[in-house]
C-alpha cells in the first residue's frame, strides 16, 4: 500500500496474528486508502463493476450445475433451468442481463477514465490492466452467448471464429483449433463451455492486479491533480464505501427492472430458435456490446484488414497514456479536447447503430467515416491537442478546487 | 458554469445531430421488410400485468382443437397445464382429458435411447401428467413429408422466438430507431411475440392484394400473409370464425381465437411470468427502501465535508 499503515493491533491474538500473517492490517489499510474528496458519482462504477463480476460468478456457478454442453441438449437444458429449476428463470435472466449491465458499467468506467485522464502517469499500468480486463470480458461474453445454442449462438460463433481464418498462413489452423473440427459443432460448444468457466477466473486475477495498482497510485479525480494537502483526501471507508453502496443500489434498480420486467429486451429473439447449421438467419448480429467493433470490421472492404482494424480499435485504447500528450489530465480544463471527446462518444454510439444494420449502401459509407474518426481521435487529435491546446488554469489543490480560492485564503 | 455547460451541450448536440442526419440521409434507402405488424393490448403487459387464466384456457382449447394437428410443444408437459400462473386446470381434469382422448406415449418420448419391455419390444402406455405433450409426428422428417416439405415449428418458445422489436420493424431513420428503443424500455414492451402471432393469424389474404410488393408472385401451394416475412407462407389459414367452440361461452370469432392462442403461446414460452413480475416488484420496493437508507447514511457521513 502506498500510504502509512493505520492499523494498531489491540488484543494479544491480533498482535500474534499480525506478526505471522498481517491479514487484518491488509484489510484495514485497504479500507483506509486516502481518496480524493472531490470524486463524483462517475467514480462509483468501479465498485459497481465488482458487484456485477460477483453476480456473474455466483449465478454462473449455479447455472453450470444444470447446463449440458451438448449440441442436442444445450438448448433444452437452458429451457429446463428456466422452466423447472427453482428460481431458475431468475438466475438465467440475472446472468444474461448481468452480462449486458456489466458492459454498460464498463463502458461508463472506461469513458470516465478517458474524460478525466485517469490513464496518465503514474496510472499507465492501472489503465493497461483495465484494458486487459475489458478484453477478457469480451471473450467471456462471446463464449457465454454461444452456450444456449440458439441460432444466434451458432451463427455468431461461426462469424467470429471465421475472423481468425483471415490471418495469413496459420489462420486455417487456428480456426480449426477453435472449432475442434471443420465447422462450429459439438467440440466447439464443449470447449467454449470450458473456456467460459475459465475466463472469469483469469478475469478475477486481473481485477486483483487492477485494484492493487489502484492502491499503489491512488485514485485520479475530476480535477486531475494529485493529492497535496492533508485536507485533499478522506479515508475510503466510510466516506466512499457508503457513497459507492448507495450508487450501487441505484444502478442495481435499473438492472432489476430489466431482469424482472424486460429480460429479453437486450437479447435476440432468434436465440430462442434452436441452432440449425442448415438455416442461416437473414441478419447475423452479435450482442449489442460488440456492435461498434462489428461495424468497424464490416467497414473495411478487405477481410484481413477488417479484422486488423477491429482488433486495433480496441488495442489502441491501451496506448492512450502515450498517445495523449497533454500535461493536463482532466477534460474540465481542456475545452477543445472535450468537444473531440464527446465526438468520440457519439462515434461509438453511432457505430453501434451501424453494427446492427445490414452492411450495405449508406450504412457502409457512414461506418467508414466513423471508423476514420475513431482512429483519428487517438492518433491525430489527442497528440496534436496536447501540443497545441490552450488549457484553463488548474486549481492549486483539490481542496481549492472544492472550496474555491477565496475560502482557501480565509482559512489561512 | 451554466453558460459553459450550454455551450458544450449545444456543441455536442450539433455534432451528434450532424452525424445522425448524415447517416440517416445516406441510409434512407434499404431496410423495411414491409411486414404488417399491429400491437395489441395484453393482460400480461406492464409491471402489474398477469396472464388472464380464462384466456389461457381458451388458448389451450384453440391449440388442442387446431394447432396440435401439426405443431409440437416438446418442452411442455401435461403437468404444466395445472401449474399456478398458467391455465391452472385441475389435475383430475387433465387426467380425464388424457384418458378420454386415449393419449398414448412412446417411452421415452425423446429420440435418444429406448425403453423396451421384457420381450425387447418398444411399447407405449397411457400418458401421465409428467409426460411431455405428445407430438403430432414421430419426427421432423415425418412432419415435413406430411406438410409439403415445410416443417411446422415447435411451439414451446415460439412466443419469444418470433418477437418483433424496434429494430425489426424496418424503421429506417436513426432517430426514430433510438426513439423506438427508448419507448420500448419506458412502456416495458415485451409482447412482440404475441403481437406477431396475432397479426400473422389475422392477415391472410385469399388472393394477392394490391399492396403486395412489386413483382410478387405466389408460389404454388403457398398462401399470402401480410405479416409473414416474404409474405408467402406454407401454412393454410389455420383459424376462422367458429373453428373452436369455447367451453366458457365466449363468442368464437377469428379475432378472439387469434388473441387467445397468442396469449397461450406466450405463456408456454414464459410460464413463470406472473411469479417473475410479482417477485420483481418486491425486489424493486426492497431496493428503493435500501437506497433511501443508504442515502441517509451517506449524507450523514459527508455532513461536515464539502465536496
Amino acid at each position: 500500500m502506498a500510504h502509512e499503515s493505520v492499523y494498531t493491533p489491540n488484543s494479544g491474538i491480533e498482535k500474534w496474528l499480525d506478526e505471522r500473517l498481517p491479514i487484518i492490517r491488509l484489510g484495514v489499510d485497504f479500507m483506509a486508502m486516502p481518496t480524493p474528496r472531490n470524486l463524483n458519482y462517475w467514480w462509483t462504477f468501479g465498485g459497481i463493476l465488482f458487484f456485477f463480476l460477483m453476480v456473474q460468478i455466483i449465478t454462473g456457478i449455479i447455472l453450470a450445475m444444470h447446463y449440458i454442453p451438448h449440441e442436442s441438449m444445450a438448448f433444452d437444458s437452458v429451457e429446463h433451468i428456466v422452466r423447472d429449476v427453482n428460481w431458475g428463470d431468475m438466475l438465467q435472466n440475472m446472468h444474461s442481463n448481468g452480462a449486458s449491465f456489466f458492459f454498460i458499467a464498463v463502458y461508463i468506467h472506461i469513458l470516465r477514465g478517458m474524460y478525466y485522464g485517469s490513464y496518465k502517469a503514474p496510472r499507465e499500468m492501472l489503465w493497461i490492466l483495465g484494458v486487459i480486463i475489458y478484453v477478457l470480458m469480451m471473450a467471456s461474453g462471446f463464449l457465454g452467448y454461444v452456450l444456449p445454442w440458439g441460432q444466434m449462438s451458432l451463427w455468431g460463433a461461426t462469424v467470429i471464429t471465421n475472423l481468425f481464418s483471415a490471418i495469413p498462413f496459420v489462420g486455417g489452423a487456428i480456426t480449426e483449433l477453435l472449432w475442434g473440427g471443420y465447422a462450429v459443432g459439438q467440440p466447439t460448444l464443449n470447449r467454449f463451455f470450458s473456456l467460459h468457466y475459465l475466463m472469469p477466473l483469469i478475469l478475477f486475477a486481473f481485477v486483483g492486479l487492477h485494484i492493487w495498482a489502484l492502491h499503489v497510485v491512488g485514485s485520479n479525480n475530476p480535477d486531475g491533480i494529485e493529492i497535496k494537502l492533508k485536507e485533499d483526501s478522506l479515508p475510503f471507508h466510510s466516506y466512499f464505501s457508503m457513497k459507492d453502496a448507495f450508487a450501487m443500489v441505484l444502478f442495481a434498480m435499473i438492472y432489476v427492472y430489466f431482469v424482472f420486467f424486460m429480460p429479453d429486451y437486450m437479447g435476440h429473439p432468434d436465440n430462442y430458435v434452436r441452432a440449425n447449421p442448415m438455416v442461416t438467419p437473414p441478419h447475423i448480429v452479435p450482442e449489442w456490446y460488440f456492435l461498434p467493433f462489428y461495424a468497424i470490421l464490416r467497414a473495411i472492404p478487405d477481410k484481413l484488414f477488417g479484422v486488423i482494424f477491429m482488433f486495433a480499435a480496441i488495442a489502441i485504447v491501451a496506448f492512450l497514456p502515450w498517445l495523449d500528450t497533454s500535461r493536463v489530465r482532466s477534460m474540465r480544463y481542456r475545452p477543445t479536447a472535450k468537444l473531440f471527446f464527446w465526438g468520440f462518444v457519439a462515434t461509438g454510439l453511432l457505430l453501434g447503430y451501424l453494427g446492427a444494420k445490414p452492411a450495405e449502401g449508406g450504412y457502409v459509407i457512414a461506418s467508414r467515416i466513423l471508423t476514420a474518426y475513431w482512429f483519428l481521435y487517438f492518433i491525430v487529435a489527442l497528440p496534436l491537442l496536447g501540443w497545441t491546446q490552450k488549457t484553463k488554469t488548474l486549481p492549486g489543490s483539490i481542496t481549492e478546487a472544492v472550496l474555491g480560492k477565496d475560502a482557501m485564503k480565509n482559512n489561512k | 458554469m451554466t453558460v459553459k455547460f450550454f455551450k458544450l451541450a449545444s456543441g455536442f448536440v450539433a455534432f451528434t445531430a450532424g452525424l445522425g442526419m448524415l447517416s440517416s440521409v445516406v441510409m434512407a434507402a434499404g431496410d423495411g421488410g414491409g411486414q404488417h405488424f399491429a400491437k395489441q393490448s395484453w393482460s400480461f403487459g406492464g409491471v402489474f400485468g398477469r396472464y388472464d387464466q380464462k384466456q389461457l384456457r381458451r388458448g389451450f382449447e384453440v391449440y388442442k382443437g387446431v394447432c396440435t394437428g401439426c405443431h409440437s410443444m416438446n418442452l411442455l408437459s401435461y403437468r404444466n397445464l395445472t401449474q399456478p400462473g398458467g391455465p391452472e386446470y385441475g389435475e383430475d381434469y387433465i387426467k380425464a382429458m388424457l384418458k378420454s382422448d386415449e393419449v398414448e406415449v412412446n417411452l421415452p418420448h425423446n429420440d435418444e435411447g429406448e425403453i423396451v419391455n421384457e420381450d425387447g419390444d418398444l411399447f407405449t402406455r397411457p400418458a401421465a401428467l409428467s409426460d411431455r405433450i405428445k407430438k403430432p409426428y414421430a419426427n421432423d422428417k415425418a412432419a415435413m413429408a406430411a406438410n409439403g416439405g415445410a416443417l411446422p415449428p415447435d411451439f414451446s418458445v415460439i412466443g419469444k422466438a418470433r418477437a418483433m422489436h424496434a429494430n425489426h420493424e424496418g424503421i429506417p431513420g436513426l432517430f426514430t430507431w433510438v426513439f423506438a428503443l427508448v419507448k420500448d424500455v419506458v412502456t416495458q414492451y415485451q409482447e412482440g411475440g404475441p403481437d406477431y402471432i396475432y397479426t400473422l393469424m389475422t392477415n391472410y389474404h385469399e388472393t394477392v392484394p394490391e399492396n403486395a410488393p412489386k413483382d410478387f408472385s405466389l408460389p404454388e401451394g403457398k398462401h399470402y400473409n401480410a405479416a409473414f416475412p416474404g409474405h408467402a407462407i406454407s401454412m393454410a389459414p389455420p383459424l376462422s370464425d367458429g373453428i373452436v367452440d369455447y367451453t366458457d361461452g365466449t363468442k368464437a370469432t377469428l379475432d378472439q381465437h387469434a388473441k387467445d392462442i397468442s396469449a397461450f403461446l406466450m405463456w408456454a414460452a414464459e410460464p413463470h411470468l406472473n411469479a417473475r413480475k410479482r417477485r420483481g416488484f418486491m425486489v424493486l420496493i426492497y431496493l428503493a427502501i435500501l437506497s433511501l437508507l443508504l442515502y441517509g447514511v451517506k449524507r450523514k457521513i459527508w455532513e461536515d465535508v464539502k465536496h
